[in-house]
Order: C-alpha cells, then structure tokens, then sequence
C-alpha cells in the first residue's frame, strides 16, 4: 500500500557493524554519565543525574548486548554509496560552522557554502558558464534574503569576520 | 466561553498579519516535499523572538496549521507526500489528479481539512480547560510521573526499537542537565566551554530536525530532479462542496480518528491520516475503489491530520507534554517566551492562551480559503531543485541558531547535535523521544528535586512518589507504555524473522 514502507523493506539488512559502532559509543557516554553522576560533589546536585544516569546505562548495556548478539534491525544503515554522495556536502558544512563563519564572517562564508553544495550537488554542466551564472545569481539572492530577514528585520549582528 | 473575550486580539493588525503570512508561507512550506511542519516551525522560532508571545505563537500556529494541509497539494498533483502526514492522501489523490480531477482533490482536500482541523481545535476549546482544572491537583510528584511519561509514550509510539526509543528519550533528559544546576550552582557535564551555558531548546530543534533533512537531500546525489506534475483542470467549488458532503462517512471517520490520535502523546500526523484511511476503505461499501481516485481517501486522510492538531495541543497546554513532535517544538517557542504551560496556564497567561487558541481557529478558515487559492502556484515550489533546498535549509539553520543567544557556541552545538542525530536515525533511533526527553527534562528534575524535599519532611520518597492512587495510575500508565513499546517490539523482531 504503501511504496515508501515497500522500499525500505526491500533493503537489505544493515552490517552488524552498524549497529555495534554507535552502540559502543552510547555505552561508553552512558558509563562516563553514570559515573560522574555518582562521583561528583555537591552529590545534592546530582541526585537526578544519578536517577537517568542508571536507568541510561542499563538501556545502553541492552542496547549494546543486541547490537553485539545481531539482534538490532532496526534502521536503514548507511551504504558507501551514500557516505560517498553526502560526504562532500558534510565536510562543506564543517568547514562552514566550524572555521568560515567566524573567520570569513556570516554572510561571505554562507555565501560561499551555498554556491558549494549547490554546485556540488546541482545535475547540470559544470563547465557552462550558463549553469554558474544561474547559481551564482540564485546564491545572491537568497543570501540578499537573508539579510533582509536577519539583519534588517530581526536585527542580528552576526560575526564580520575579515570581509561582510 | 472565556474564549470568546479574546477574539479580539487575533483581529490586531499585526496578529493578523502574522496569521495571514504564517498560513500562506506554511501552505508554500508544507508543500515543499523534506520541509516537515516540525522543521518549518523550529526553523521559524527565532523569527518569534521580536514578537510579542501572543504574536509569536499566533505565527507558530497558523505555520502548524497549514503545512500540514499544505503537504496534500504536492502529494495530490505530484505524488510526493510534503510531508509523512500526507503518505495516504497520494493514494488517491495523485489517481484523482491524474484522472483530470485535480481541482477537485485539492478543493476536498482543503475542505475536509478544514473541517477537520476546526473540530480539533474546538475540541481544545473545550477540553483543555477541565483538563488544566483536573491538573490543579498535581503535585511535584504527579508532574514528575507525567514528564517521565512523556517521555516514555513518545519513545514506544514513535520509535520502531523498544530499547533504542526509551534510549533516545534518556539522551534527551541527560542534553537537559548540562550546564550549571540551578539550586547549587554546580557545573554538570560541560565537555567542552559551547556547554557551559547548557543546550539551549531552540538550538538543539534546529539541529535535530533541520540538519537531518539537509543531509538526506545530499544523500540523493547529483541526480536529475525531474517532476512531473498533472494539469490542474477546472471544477466548480460548488460541486466539490457536494462531493464532500456525500462523503460525510469518510469526514466523520477522519475527523474522529484524528482527534483521538491527537489526544495521545507523540502519535502524530501520520499514523491519523494512514488508520483514518484504512479505517474508512473498511467502512465504504467500494472498498475496491480505494487507490484508484476515491475522493473519499482524500477527506479521510486530511480531515484525521488536521483533526490531529488541536488535540495535539490539549496535553501540552495542560501538563507540558506535548501530543506530537510540532507540539514539542511549539513548547520551546513558548518557553522562550517565558510561558510555561500547565494547569495554571489560563489563570496567568489567558490572553496570551485564548489568543493564540482561538487565531487557530481562524487559521483553519484562512487555510481553507487561502490553500484553495494558491494551491496550484504552492505545488511550483515542489521544483526547487533539491540542492537549493538542502543549502537553503543550511544557512537558515545556521542564522536561525546564531541568532538565538548571538553565541558561536550554539552553533556548534546545533551542527553536532543535527549530524549526530542523522547517524542515529540510521540505525533506528529517534528525534522526538530525544527532543521530548530534553524538553521535559527540567520540568522533570525540578519537580523530583521539589518532591524529595517535600519526601524528605515526610516519609521518605518511596512513600511520596509511590504512594497515592494518581501516583500509582501514572506509574501504571509508564510502565504500560514500557510494556507495549517491549511488546511491539517483539512482534516486529518475529515479523522480520518470519520474513527472512
């Protein structure tokens, strides 16, 4: 009935690593939780820390016996297909929080970000000048949006950064 | 009828132009397949902050409103739902669509949402002030028990894993306790100094539910986005009025699902519309017409998901536990605003309350006029290549975040929130228990450290918190919800065991 349930049921089980990757990472947040929880002083301000703390470290312990047993299904996983087609557009909104921002200040590196996933993720020619006027063009628009809605509307000072 | 005094407020010039604007951009918005209502309302929060409450949620609603109505125009003329809640209005609606009766599906869908949508409201009209005077006798012990069972309904329904759902939601209680505590002033789990002032709500909305959705338009690649979209030909509304109206079955059933689904925490659009639509074809005596352009499919599904929205509410306004993800994001935007819902909501904040009530009652007749207006230019919208979209949606979250406390610090925590959030839904974890759990979080805390005190004068906590026929009915109901969460679990694992 319905294609979107059909289509994810006709995928292919998810690598037992998949599950056991994050499942150790969530364990291993849960312990340090649990632990600090019941280490820390005031203890007073831990009492409900210690309280989920416990109850998170029991699920995580769960959750990592399935992952470890095979027995966690749930999920679509992630193919190298996919990790190849988003990593591109990952690393871009890396670099765009964790460096440009501040560096470049807001409206350069956003500038810069949107005109890079659109390029790298837009079908048409990359070697037509049409094609990089038309993003080009489309990139200063909505950043011209932007900053009607953010800075003139809603009055933000984002950070300036070496150039706007 | 208290709300009637307040009608007056929704008619100020700017609460109605926000209301205006909030319905014609939810509608563009809804129909813009990967921009859930959840999304379009968390993105929309910092726009709130130089607004008056009462404004700000008359913004926040009317957006609710209206992505959800607007997500049936491209699920009619494209077959690509604008969002889950709209999955089973493109079984037959892209049929009736592509049988030149595209204007009629969407005038139907419009109406019966409508009509829906306005019994979900005044259902909240009316229950939620019994509700807030039944909730005048909870103590710290009872909204403890409520927050946890927030927590805990919200992980079993919306989650497929029992484990992975009731994690999710303590993920979410623990993002709530970093930072400083508030009676001793102590630093709890601050890693890292963009902790130091906590996970702001806002922030953190932004990023579980924005930055996903970028990512899983980049998992598309460079491929070609070719839509095609039916011609909308030409029908009278008149006729389409008399369609619905011999279609009552399939309306009532609808707008009765939905609203007993929006009743129930964390259950959501999308499970109204897809029962509300299976329940109908069981009910018709042309069971065999569904899937091929019945219209009554249509109504079914739009007049549940939009019956689902006030109801939705009813929990939220009364106890603070939200009935749907776009609720507990509607919980953030009146936290920010320094409202705390509960049953003391309608005594402190009534005009900020029946405003913003009763605007969505307007909404649902401005939807109904405005979607049946621009629904054939709102499907346009849909051609936005996805790229555009994903980078769009980027930026925003990124000025969206910033603009909350002006700090880089949120920012960073947005991005690694939204990313982190990506892989676990991967691997069958979930937003909303997360989101609810970190929402909830402080209400639950300061509510079992008040009740410990209290516990600690008395008898002792065990004696305080279990003990108490509405403890031990609120108890019930979490450890009933554990239960069903392990049970469906179970029948899940022997489904996909049998298959295999």
């Amino acid at each position: 009935m319905n294609p979107i349930v059909d289509e994810q049921s006709a995928r292919s089980p998810v690598p037992r690593m998949q599950h056991l990757v994050p499942a150790s990472i969530i364990l291993l947040l849960a312990v340090t939780v649990a632990w600090l929880s019941f280490t820390r002083e005031p203890s007073d301000a831990f009492l409900f820390p210690r309280l989920i703390g416990s109850v998170m470290l029991l699920l995580a312990v769960w959750n990592f016996l399935r992952a470890s047993f095979g027995l966690a299904k749930v999920g679509d996983g992630l193919s190298l297909t996919t990790v190849g087609r988003i990593a591109p557009g990952l690393v871009v909104m890396l670099v765009l929080v964790y460096v440009a921002a501040k560096a470049l200040g807001f409206y350069v590196a956003s500038f810069a970000a949107f005109l890079c996933v659109y390029s790298l993720y837009d079908p048409a020619s990359h070697t037509k000048p049409r094609s990089w006027i038309k993003r080009i063009v489309i990139s200063i628009v909505f950043m011209a949006v932007v900053y009607a809605l953010f800075t003139l509307l809603l009055k933000v000072q984002t950070p300036r950064g070496r150039f706007f | 009828m208290e709300f009637l005094q307040y009608f007056g407020g929704v008619f100020e010039p700017v609460s109605f132009l926000l209301l205006l604007g909030g319905t014609v951009g939810g509608l563009i918005l809804g129909a813009t397949p990967g921009l859930s209502p959840t999304m379009a309302v968390a993105l929309l929060i910092p726009f709130t902050f130089q607004l008056e409450a009462t404004q700000g949620l008359i913004l926040l609603g009317a957006a609710y409103t209206s992505t959800v109505a607007g997500g049936a125009v491209s699920a009619i003329l494209l077959k690509i739902p604008g969002a889950p809640a709209n999955i089973a209005t493109a079984l037959d609606g892209n049929e009736m669509a592509k049988q030149g009766r595209a204007t009629e599906a969407l005038h139907v869908s419009f109406l019966a949402s409508g009509v829906g949508g306005i019994v979900g409201v005044l259902l909240l009209i009316f229950l939620t002030p019994v509700l807030a005077r039944w909730a005048l006798a909870f103590g710290p012990s009872h909204l403890f028990w409520m927050a946890i069972l927030g927590v805990t309904v919200i992980g079993s329904l919306d989650s497929r894993s029992f484990v992975k759902g009731l994690l999710s939601g303590c993920l979410g209680l623990w993002l709530s306790m970093i930072g400083y505590d508030d009676i001793q002033g102590a630093q709890r789990f601050i890693f890292h100094d963009s902790l130091t002032g906590g996970v702001n709500i806002i922030t953190a909305l932004i990023g579980i539910f924005a930055i996903p959705q970028v990512i899983e338009m980049l998992a598309k690649g460079r491929r070609e986005h070719r839509i095609s979209q039916v011609a909308i030909g030409k029908q009278s509304l008149f006729m389409s009025l008399r369609v619905l109206l011999r279609k009552s079955k399939a309306l009532s059933i609808g707008t009765l699902v939905g609203s007993v689904i929006g009743l129930i925490p964390g259950v959501g659009g999308q499970i109204a519309g897809l029962l509300a639509y299976d329940q109908t074809r069981k009910f018709s005596k042309d069971s065999d017409s569904f899937g091929k352009g019945n219209p009554a499919g249509v109504i079914a599904a739009e007049s549940a998901n939009n019956a689902m929205v006030g109801p939705s509410l009813v929990p939220l306004l009364t106890l603070s536990i939200p009935g749907s993800p776009t609720a507990a994001v509607l919980l953030g935007g009146l936290l920010i605003h320094g409202i705390f819902p509960g049953s003391d909501l309608f005594d402190n904040y009534p005009e900020v309350a029946w405003t913003f009530i009763n605007s969505m009652l307007i909404g649902q007749i401005l939807m109904v006029i405005f979607g049946i207006a621009v629904a054939s230019y709102a499907a346009r919208v849909a051609h936005v290549p996805p790229p555009v979209m994903a980078a769009a949606v980027l930026v925003l979250a990124l000025f969206g975040s910033y603009s909350v406390q002006q700090s880089m610090g949120d920012v960073y925590v947005m991005l690694a929130l939204g990313i982190s959030m990506y892989l676990l839904e991967k691997v069958g974890f979930s937003a909303a228990p997360l989101v609810l759990g970190l929402i909830l979080g402080p209400i639950a805390e300061a509510n079992f450290i008040q009740g410990s005190m209290i516990a600690n004068a008395m008898d002792g906590p065990v004696a305080y918190f279990l003990s108490g026929t509405l403890n031990l009915f609120l108890l019930t109901l979490v450890l009933a919800s554990i239960a069903w969460s392990f049970y469906s679990s179970y029948r899940e694992n022997n489904r996909s065991g049998a298959k295999s």
